[in-house]
């Protein structure tokens, strides 16, 4: 018992922290025997809706009060012009675009657009700004889901766009150091011709930057098998927020010298400095790569499955990923790709990377026959040109896409313990009833990762009542992470405490008043409001 | 009719791979680069099957000239449903100079062989874009032919063919046994399913020579040079009006 009590004591601090005027009454909600959530629920605070900040203040997802920050006056932009020639850009045409976020869920008002192309020049406009007490908001692709990488209010844009060079390559360690503007896909195709890979692949890559990709620990399809940025990362150099340069951009395997500060600067979200080199540890291209598509009855057997291709594939598998039949329905209905396969409840795509192709094709043989005749899969096809890899790959790469289209979605990145991955999508299905146009789960299901997507016609505030803080609480019941990839931005930073103690929280706060003690860095966002 | 359909593969360099020419000029680079079978090719498999399934013909064989790697792709397309497969050994030299004139002459032998109803091709391939067996094939069997079929029908004894021509669609019928060429937009070929792919490692692919054919592989062109298409200059960007204006003075332009 006392695991239930330590988590309703968890999940009152983070209710409590979310309005600290609503008053909560605390009723066990009737809920399915295996979900050992205990639901909190008060009609005030989620009454209100979480999209821009024009909207009532009451919602934790929504903009806070502009912060007592300065304005941009001529003076600024005639230093900012002098030290950036041509790339300060204030035409409102070309900064509109940079003011919205990619799912066009958060716009702000900045009127400032700057290009560094150094790092010099990075300096020299954070150490103006530190003193002028200017918020910066600094951007890279853009292509964040939480509304991170645009301004809140009139924040000047930092982007890393020009700063985009390949600094050195060593074919030997596979370590790559590049400017933080490179974007990812350039970046592959740089290595792809000498023979290696970005450890790291998103859906995004053809807009994200490194640089954004490294203040986001962004995941992607790859994680299962090169694991985190956390780890690949072997140097940054990062401008702090009163302008001083930090050259950390070791490029060494081990070092064991001290505190390891880029640490604190992977996954900071451009809030405890802006990150303007990387250098990374690139590994090998395979070469052999399989793709296959399988379709499976259950959930159960979707896992046993997986259990099967560690055991069967373990080596060589460098992804694990999961769709349902409802983003198989949207992929068929508004991108037009056809099923590969029949169509089954739940569908796999599995990568294998390896360097034997013949060893490659009997292990996956193997698997497959295995996977076949204990019934585990209904149906399946596999790729091993590259034509055919990229079409299988895009039936998941694109749900994202192809929800879009299907209406205003509302997103949820969750992690949770892999068995129950699917009961939080069958729970939402349940509780939502047919408030909601569409519901589906997809992600990687080999990192315990569900992206859970929730559609309706137009923002719809009573369907969006009813999800949040449903989704929260039922993460929180699993000890889960409510923002397992896309990070916190604006629109999560209040739910941290769904997923972290206010000790840890607090600690946080104390870091970032040590590194930037005016707050200038991307404001707004990642840090809960009640922390200020 | 024997209902037998002979479907031709090529093994061709992935058409998502990134060609580069070898520092010689002498062709393409070709070693460690990912194959796989033609696109028209997978067209060509798919409507045979197609056919099978329709119970309008009794067999589909699919053939590819290479070396051992053509193996593979004829693997691909009982995977898909053919029956069985005919490997024709070319390897050496004699595959760097294999082009249309001896496949044809290979397909007509293999036709007469076989007893074909029906000889299925893509309509070209795509790293020599030739658009050539297909016509000669008929040619050396003095049969019908229907290219760039973007839809085909069988009525007895007689094929209806909608070809893709520049003024529109042509429809003809022909009789059988016939030469047909697929085009983009007969049909979209299926993935192969797990079962069939496990299925068709028990398919049997029969080995045979060319001499064996008594066909004679000398060629009677020579590639001379292979290049690159020239590479795209980079623009320039001006500031103002006037710069343009310059510019396009400066070059000539006005």
């Amino acid at each position: 018992m006392a695991g239930i009590f330590q988590r309703t004591v968890r999940l009152r601090a983070a209710l409590r922290h979310l309005c600290p005027h609503s008053t909560l009454t605390c009723a066990a909600r009737p809920s399915p025997a295996d979900s050992p959530f205990l639901a909190c629920g008060s009609g005030q605070f989620v009454a209100s809706t979480r999209k821009l900040h024009a909207e009532p203040k009451s919602s934790p997802a929504a903009a806070p009060e502009r912060l007592p920050f300065s304005r941009v006056t001529e003076e600024d932009l005639a230093y900012f012009r002098k030290i950036l020639p041509g790339r300060t850009i204030t035409d409102p045409d070309l900064v509109e675009s940079s003011n919205v976020d990619w799912l066009r869920t958060v716009k702000g008002s900045s009127e400032v657009l700057l290009r560094p192309q150094t790092t010099e020049e990075v300096s020299q406009i954070l150490r103006y700004c530190n003193s002028r007490n200017l918020a910066v908001n600094p951007q890279g692709g853009n292509t964040g889901l939480v509304g991170g990488s645009v301004p809140v209010y009139d924040e000047i844009i930092l982007s890393t766009s020009l700063m985009n060079n390949i600094l050195t390559f060593d074919n030997i360690s596979g370590i790559l150091t590049c400017q933080a503007g490179c974007v990812l896909e350039n970046l592959s195709l740089y290595l792809e011709e000498r023979d290696f890979i970005m450890p790291l692949d998103l859906g995004a890559k053809g807009s994200c930057q490194i640089g954004g990709n490294v203040a986001t620990n962004a995941g992607g399809l790859r994680l299962l098998r090169y694991g985190s940025l956390h780890g690949t990362v072997l140097g940054l150099e990062v401008v702090l927020a009163d302008g001083r340069v930090l050259d950390c951009l070791a490029t060494l395997r081990k070092d064991n010298t001290g505190y390891d500060l880029k640490q604190l600067f992977i996954g900071s979200e451009g809030t405890l400095g802006v990150i303007t080199a990387v250098s990374i540890l690139c590994p090998r291209k395979p070469k052999s790569v399989n793709v296959v598509f399988l379709g499976c009855e259950t959930f159960e057997q979707l896992l046993k499955t997986f259990q099967l291709c560690r055991g069967m594939l373990g080596e060589i598998l460098s992804a694990f990923e999961f769709l349902d039949s409802e983003c198989m329905r949207l992929l068929n209905t508004h991108l037009k790709l056809p099923n590969p396969i029949s169509d089954c409840p739940f569908y796999i795509v599995i990568e294998t990377s390896g360097s034997d192709p013949e060893h490659d094709s009997q292990k996956l043989h193997n698997f497959l026959e295995e996977a076949m005749t204990s019934t585990l899969v209904t149906d399946g096809t596999v790729a091993t040109e590259e034509s055919k890899i990229k079409a299988l790959w895009s039936m998941r790469e694109r749900v994202t896409e192809a929800l879009t289209h299907d209406g205003f979605t509302y997103k949820y990145d969750i992690s949770l313990p892999v068995e129950r991955i699917y009961q939080l999508v069958t729970d939402m299905r349940q509780h939502l009833g047919d408030r909601a146009k569409s519901v589906v789960g997809y992600g990687h299901v080999g990192d315990g990762n569900l992206h859970l997507n929730i559609t309706s016609p137009a923002k719809d505030p009573a369907l969006l009542a009813a999800i949040e803080p449903f989704v929260y609480e039922w993460t929180a019941g699993c000890q889960g992470s409510i923002s397992a990839e896309h990070g916190l931005g604006l629109k999560k930073r209040n739910y941290i405490y769904y997923s972290k103690p206010s000790q840890a929280v607090a600690l946080m706060g104390n870091i970032k008043a040590m590194l930037d003690p005016k707050g200038i860095l991307n404001p707004y966002k990642t840090l809960p409001d009640n922390l200020k | 009719m024997s209902g037998r359909v002979l479907v031709g593969v090529k093994r061709v360099i992935d058409y998502a791979v990134k060609i580069r020419v070898k520092p010689d000029n002498s062709g393409v680079v070709t070693d460690g680069v990912k194959h796989s079978m033609n696109p028209f090719c997978e067209i060509a498999v798919e409507e045979a099957v197609k056919l099978k399934e329709k119970k309008l013909i009794k067999e589909v064989v699919a053939v590819s000239c290479g070396p051992q790697q053509s193996q593979e792709t004829i693997r691909t397309a009982l995977a898909m449903g053919a029956d069985r497969g005919i490997h024709v050994e070319v390897a050496g030299k004699d595959y760097e100079t294999l082009g249309p004139l001896q496949v044809s002459k290979i397909m007509a032998a293999l036709a007469k062989k076989e007893e074909a109803q029906l000889v299925i091709l893509g309509k070209q391939a795509i790293d020599d874009d030739c658009n050539q067996t297909g016509q000669m094939t008929a040619a050396l069997l003095d049969w019908p032919q229907g290219t760039f079929a973007s839809e085909v029908s069988l009525d007895g004894d007689k094929v209806k063919v909608v070809r893709e021509i520049d003024g529109g669609l042509e429809t003809i019928k022909i009789s059988t046994p016939a030469v047909l060429t697929a085009d983009l937009r007969l049909n979209t070929p299926r993935y192969a399913t797990l079962p069939n792919i496990m299925k068709a490692k028990k398919k049997k692919i029969a080995n045979v020579k060319p001499a064996d054919l008594g066909v004679d592989l000398t060629s009677r062109l020579e590639v001379l040079r292979v290049d690159e298409p020239p590479q795209r200059q980079a623009g320039v960007k001006v500031e103002t009006v006037e710069d343009l204006v310059g510019k396009l003075k400066e070059t000539g332009r006005i």
